[in-house]
């Protein structure tokens, strides 16, 4: 009997306690939506900035180049040489602009007015009929992608020239010899356009934006003034009040990612292959992972400057710079590589651009997925864990 | 005159203080333009030195063979799998195993050694467009020489000999780590005199300030000296890591590479107290220095030239200080750019300075 009315009673006090657990989250989430309604500097950096940035990084940032001016420097006036020019002309690449010497040539260079000098001496026709001719291109070295694009493409240029007029002469004195085409295809982005790729890696940055810096402000700023302390003494455990700050700010990382998505699709026209909900179920995974880093890193700090100076050095910063979102990991030194093996935001960037341009490759979205559930555990459990109900 | 100079130098004292005081201030205000200078100088590269492939070679001729030792000899590419069959390439590429594919098909010796072309398949994974758009262009480089082998027997009839200026080798750090001589400091300079005055007013010190008998413009150039010298230590942090750790050449001047930086902090000091004066609060002077921030590099020519952005993004970054600091900064280091070359960008940064200070001073005299 005894044993019966205890273990009514405790089912009793089982159901009392997770009533009043959902009616004290939902107070304080009430209490938080609030706050972060009435100052109009959340929603700024919420909603706003995010659409800027996409607008930013869609139309702004792009690493293509076209018709990138090139000085000519034209010291041969045999009709072959200008040939060669012409063979430049025919790349949407590059504009050849025809100068009368290497001085105008220079000084077009100095003034950043062209982006290289391509000179053809004026042995160049007797030269290339004995069969070793030289051309001399000089890229101007200050932006290294771009001279790097540019070189490649005088060089494919002018050896497509080569070719072709082999081709059509042949070789004296040589039997016709065969020779290898290369047929490329580039799958997931067949047009070449860096803002396939650029426009994905913006929602990860903009979900990293919301999670970890707004976040870390919010609580740092609860822990500067003394409120969550004022929070201790009432009957809300530490769990709740997690919750409550969590819930907010993650309807507010789905607004911006919604919006992200619509100027995806709408306004960049970068397909989608892969599954619509996955890709909203992984973003979710995310966000609560960038939360989790943006409760750690205030409930550590205690103090708003030195908590989003954390949050913009550790996962802002890290989520642009090495999380392969402009530069490829594959080609950074081992170290480097391995620090960004550990962001979060490293594997929700191969996910979400898989998701985007390739499709549902299961065994990737598989091992990002746990991963990132793997971090989402870890940073939400030491949040739980370092926001005590502690008085220092 | 005396008078001024002693009020200052001590609101000076006092400023330093309050920002260095704190040793978790004096960490975050040194570490992370030491630690971010050394890893996006390593992470920032566009260059291409690990090219893992799948080879698919269904001729299995000395030919294919003597090409794919080619590619391998370059170093860049670095076969990961062989493949058998067509079918196989999806799996590999999908799972980003490998960049690229290279499919040769049966009849390629066939056709090659009957004078016809013969191609070679190249499959890449376009998830990063930029790394298989160079892929190729090696790929195509390393081909080209080959076909020029198989022509005459010896190098090629026409040959290209380039040189690039000012970046030899052209890496892409060389490139950055200038920039990062001045959006790292940028951040922090821009957040410390955001937060100077809003944290004055959140503790309610700003009244108090205002009744000593600092003129409003003592307060403005007592506030903005320090941050100042915080954010030159800053790029002095990142300028050192740039020549010593990187051994980029320095191919300016000193002189006239900080008086630009000089220019460029009190622009974004001066940008700083303009926000501080209009917040009402510390938090909504960092997350206005923030929403601020975020363009500020993006739109600055750091990771991505601004030549490539539409022309009224590129209008627009006109009035960023950050383009024309590290525009200028690449000019003087990389150029060895003299101060007359750089007028260009000095001027504007002058103009700035001369517009957002006094522009600070007004605000806090006209909003309490």
């Amino acid at each position: 009997m005894i044993d019966r009315s205890s273990e009514v009673a405790s089912k009793h006090v089982g159901v009392k306690r997770s009533k009043g657990f959902w009616k004290r989250v939902m107070s304080l989430t009430r209490k938080e939506f609030r706050q972060l309604l009435r100052d109009k500097s959340n929603l700024a950096v919420g909603i706003v900035l995010p659409m800027v940035l996409i607008l930013i990084f869609g139309y702004g940032l792009s690493l293509d180049v076209t018709d990138a001016p090139i000085a000519v420097v034209l010291e041969d006036p045999s009709p072959i040489a200008a040939e060669v020019v012409s063979g430049l002309e025919l790349s949407t690449y590059l504009s050849p602009v025809v100068v009368s010497s290497m001085h105008d040539g220079r000084r077009l260079m100095l003034a950043r007015r062209v982006d290289g000098i391509l000179r053809i001496p004026n042995d160049f026709s007797r030269r290339l009929a004995a069969g070793d001719a030289q051309v001399q291109l000089l890229v101007h070295g200050t932006e290294a992608s771009r001279a790097i694009i540019i070189r490649a493409y005088v060089n494919g240029a002018i050896r497509q020239w080569t070719q072709r007029t082999a081709d059509r002469e042949g070789v004296v004195g040589k039997p016709k010899a065969g020779s290898v085409t290369l047929v490329e295809r580039m799958w997931f982005n067949s047009a070449n356009n860096s803002t396939w790729y650029i426009v994905p890696g913006v929602i990860v940055l903009i979900m990293t934006l919301v999670g970890a810096f707004l976040t870390s402000m919010v609580m740092a700023r609860e822990w500067e003034r003394g409120t969550l302390e004022a929070l201790f003494v009432s009957p809300v455990r530490p769990t709740e009040i997690l919750l409550a700050k969590i819930i907010p700010y993650f309807l507010v990382g789905m607004v911006g990612l919604g919006m992200c998505l619509l100027a995806a699709r709408l306004l960049f026209q970068v397909p989608m292959f892969g599954s619509f909900l996955i890709l909203l179920a992984c973003s979710m995974i995310y966000m609560l992972v960038a939360l989790g880093l943006g409760l750690v890193i205030s409930s550590v700090m205690k103090n708003q400057f030195l908590a989003s100076q954390v949050a913009l050095l550790t996962s802002f910063m890290p989520a642009l710079m090495l999380s392969g979102f402009l530069f490829d990991l594959r080609n950074v030194p081992t170290a480097i590589y391995m620090i960004g093996q550990l962001l979060p935001a490293t594997y929700f960037m191969e996910l979400i651009r898989t998701l985007f341009l390739a499709g549902n490759v299961w065994p990737l979205i598989f091992k990002n997925t746990a991963i990132l559930v793997g971090y989402a555990i870890l940073l939400l459990g030491l949040a739980r864990f370092v926001t005590r109900k502690k008085l220092d | 005159m005396l008078d001024f100079l002693r009020r200052v130098i001590s609101l000076w004292r006092k400023e330093l203080l309050a920002i260095l005081k704190d040793p978790a201030n004096r960490v975050i205000l040194v570490v992370p333009s030491l630690v971010e200078s050394f890893l996006f100088g390593y992470a920032a590269t566009y260059d291409l030195n690990n090219v893992p492939y799948a080879l698919l070679d269904q001729s299995r001729g000395a030919t294919s063979a003597e090409l794919v030792a080619r590619l391998d000899g370059t170093g860049v590419f670095r076969r990961v799998a062989t493949l058998e069959t067509p079918g196989e390439i999806a799996k590999i590429i999908d799972s980003g195993k490998a960049l690229m594919v290279i499919h040769i098909g049966p009849r390629f010796e066939h056709r090659l050694t009957g004078g016809d072309q013969a191609a070679v398949q190249l499959i890449l994974d376009g998830r990063n467009s930029n790394t298989a758009g160079t892929a190729i262009s090696y790929v195509a480089t390393v081909i080209e020489d080959f076909n020029a082998a198989l022509r005459s027997g010896s190098g090629p009839p026409l040959t290209v000999e380039s040189r690039a200026w000012y970046n030899p080798n052209l890496e892409t750090r060389w490139f950055l780590l200038p920039g990062l001589i001045a959006s790292l400091s940028m951040i922090q300079t821009l957040m410390l005199a955001a937060l100077s005055v809003a944290r004055e007013r959140e503790n309610g010190t700003f009244d108090q300030l205002l009744v000593t008998p600092f003129s409003p413009t003592e307060i403005l150039i007592g506030k903005a000296v320090p941050i100042t010298l915080i954010g030159l230590m800053q790029s002095t942090i990142v300028l050192l890591v740039a020549v010593l750790w990187f051994q980029i050449p320095l191919a300016g001047s000193l002189l006239t590479l900080y008086a630009g930086l000089i220019l460029f902090i009190i622009a974004s000091v001066g940008l700083g107290l303009a926000i501080s004066a209009v917040s009402i609060n510390m938090q909504q002077a960092m997350l206005y220095t923030f929403m601020l921030v975020m363009p500020l590099i993006l739109l600055s020519g750091l990771t991505t030239p601004v030549r490539n952005m539409p022309q009224f993004l590129q209008t627009a970054s006109l009035v960023n200080p950050l383009r024309f600091a590290i525009d200028l900064l690449q000019r003087v280091y990389l150029e060895g750019a003299t101060l007359r070359m750089v007028s260009y960008d000095l001027v504007p940064l002058l103009i700035m300075s001369v517009i957002t200070l006094p522009l600070a001073g007004w605000l806090f005299r006209h909003r309490l």
